[in-house]
């Protein structure tokens, strides 16, 4: 029996330990946030982060991530309590079609989390792993880059108040 | 047809010597790292029935030693550690360039380097600078160790000289002297997750004068496996690098390598692009 811990709950799989994780997800756990594209790591559609690692599920057998902590983008937030990101990608018009956002949320998170700032370049970078068919870069790296200037605002009023 | 899980058996070794010991016993198992490359061929249907030498559980191959101006890099350290380790981005920072390459970040975090040289892909990034870095692969099987240098592993296409039941434990690196000028550069259709019509790697040292002391240059997807520009090197060593000089250098890079025209480029191309990084780097 294969353990995870998916959004911060514990998930047990009984089934074969070669299922990819992405198939785990969707169809075990109904989790269908997290899209399939290619199927050969190119486009990111299927990105989640294992034990804290943007990671292509498609490209992992759930074995491999047995006994690690899983988030998807059904943990980034919900339609009651979207995450700044989620917010962003509606009112910049990052999301079309829609099968690359939840990778494009994904990746977008990682350099959030890790500290990027408003710098073009390294959000193409931290972007770089995801494909957008509908070739709407410009206003994916809209997104994020307002998120991060809307958190940079954010902890400045924080640092001013605390004064 | 896609992968199907039914027929896939994994072996799951806990310790380096259950590992040997599974692999001596099952030498048409497939070491499974990563999976960023295997796993692409097995979502294609490519590899069903396989049986799978997991190597998740050995962490001490996940880790880059330095003793000395000595790395000894883990087979299973990921190009996402690789381009983040200080003592890699100080002592071998084409090998950290080149990691940041190849693939996005998705890629990175999951792909190995001991993987990406057992794949022996023409194309592999990490190659040209192990090859100008006259990097060692450290090989073991249940019956003990050997070291190759980096280039002999590779024999062709996909093919490497590693025995049966032998698995990469680490690639081993001495810091070069400090270069004159290095350079590591990926030709390819994007930025990002592209495969490379050419890939180059060079260092140089030059003296006083002005004349080259050493050239190493190291091209990949050039030929069927990583290629040192041997005949390149021995012409420029201790030559000014006048205009003369780099265009007969220039003719001489053919001679080490054989580009084909392929679905990713062709043979001019890739010639005249690689003879342009050459130039360039040498002036």
């Amino acid at each position: 029996m294969i353990q995870l811990k998916v959004n911060g709950k514990q998930r047990s799989f009984r089934g074969r330990r070669f299922k990819r994780l992405i198939d785990v997800l969707r169809e075990d756990f109904d989790l269908t946030g997290t899209k399939e594209g290619c199927g050969e790591g190119e486009c990111g559609a299927c990105s989640v982060f294992v034990d804290g690692e943007l990671v292509n599920s498609c490209l992992i057998p759930v074995y491999q991530a047995d006994g690690a902590r899983v988030e998807t983008v059904e943990a980034l937030g919900d339609p009651d309590a979207l995450d700044p990101l989620q917010a962003s990608f509606l009112t910049e018009g990052g999301a079309q079609c829609g099968i690359c956002t939840p990778g494009m949320l994904m990746s977008a998170w990682a350099f959030v989390r890790d500290g990027g700032r408003d710098d073009l370049d390294a959000i193409r970078t931290a972007l770089a792993g995801n494909l957008c068919r509908c070739t709407g870069y410009q206003h994916i790296v809209s997104s994020v880059v307002a998120t991060v200037r809307d958190k940079t605002r954010t902890s400045a009023r924080r640092r001013t108040k605390k004064k | 047809m896609r992968g199907d899980p039914a027929g896939m058996r994994v072996l799951q070794p806990r310790t380096i010597e259950e590992a040997l010991d599974a692999f001596a016993r099952r030498p048409s198992a497939v070491p499974l790292a990563g999976g960023t490359d295997f796993m692409v061929a097995w979502n294609a249907g490519g590899e069903n029935g396989r049986v799978i030498l997991d190597l998740s559980a050995i962490t001490s191959w996940k880790r880059v030693r330095v003793s000395g101006r000595g790395l000894r890099i883990g087979a299973l350290t990921t190009h996402w550690q690789l381009q983040h380790e200080a003592s890699v981005k100080k002592h071998l920072p084409l090998l950290a360039e080149a990691c940041a390459t190849i693939g996005g970040r998705q890629i990175q975090t999951r792909g190995t380097l001991g993987g990406n040289i057992a794949n022996a892909s023409p194309a592999g990034d990490t190659f040209p600078p192990l090859a100008v870095y006259d990097a060692k692969v450290r090989l073991r099987s249940a019956s003990g160790r050997r070291t190759l240098p980096f280039i002999e592993v590779f024999e062709g296409v996909k093919k490497t000289s590693l025995g049966a039941g032998e698995l990469i434990e680490s690639i081993d690196v001495d810091a070069p002297r400090k270069p004159t000028r290095q350079l590591f550069r990926k030709v390819g259709t994007r930025a990002a997750s592209a495969i490379s019509k050419t890939v180059a790697a060079g260092l140089l040292w030059t003296r006083p004068d002005g004349a080259i002391r050493e050239l190493r240059f190291a091209l990949g997807s050039m030929a069927p496996t990583v290629k040192r520009l041997r005949a390149v090197e021995a012409f420029v060593a201790g030559k000014k690098p006048t205009g003369e000089v780099v265009e007969e250098a220039a003719a001489l890079l053919e001679e080490d390598v054989s580009p084909i025209d392929d679905f990713r480029s062709t043979r001019f191309y890739r010639l005249e692009v690689s003879r342009n990084l050459l130039r360039a780097f040498l002036k």
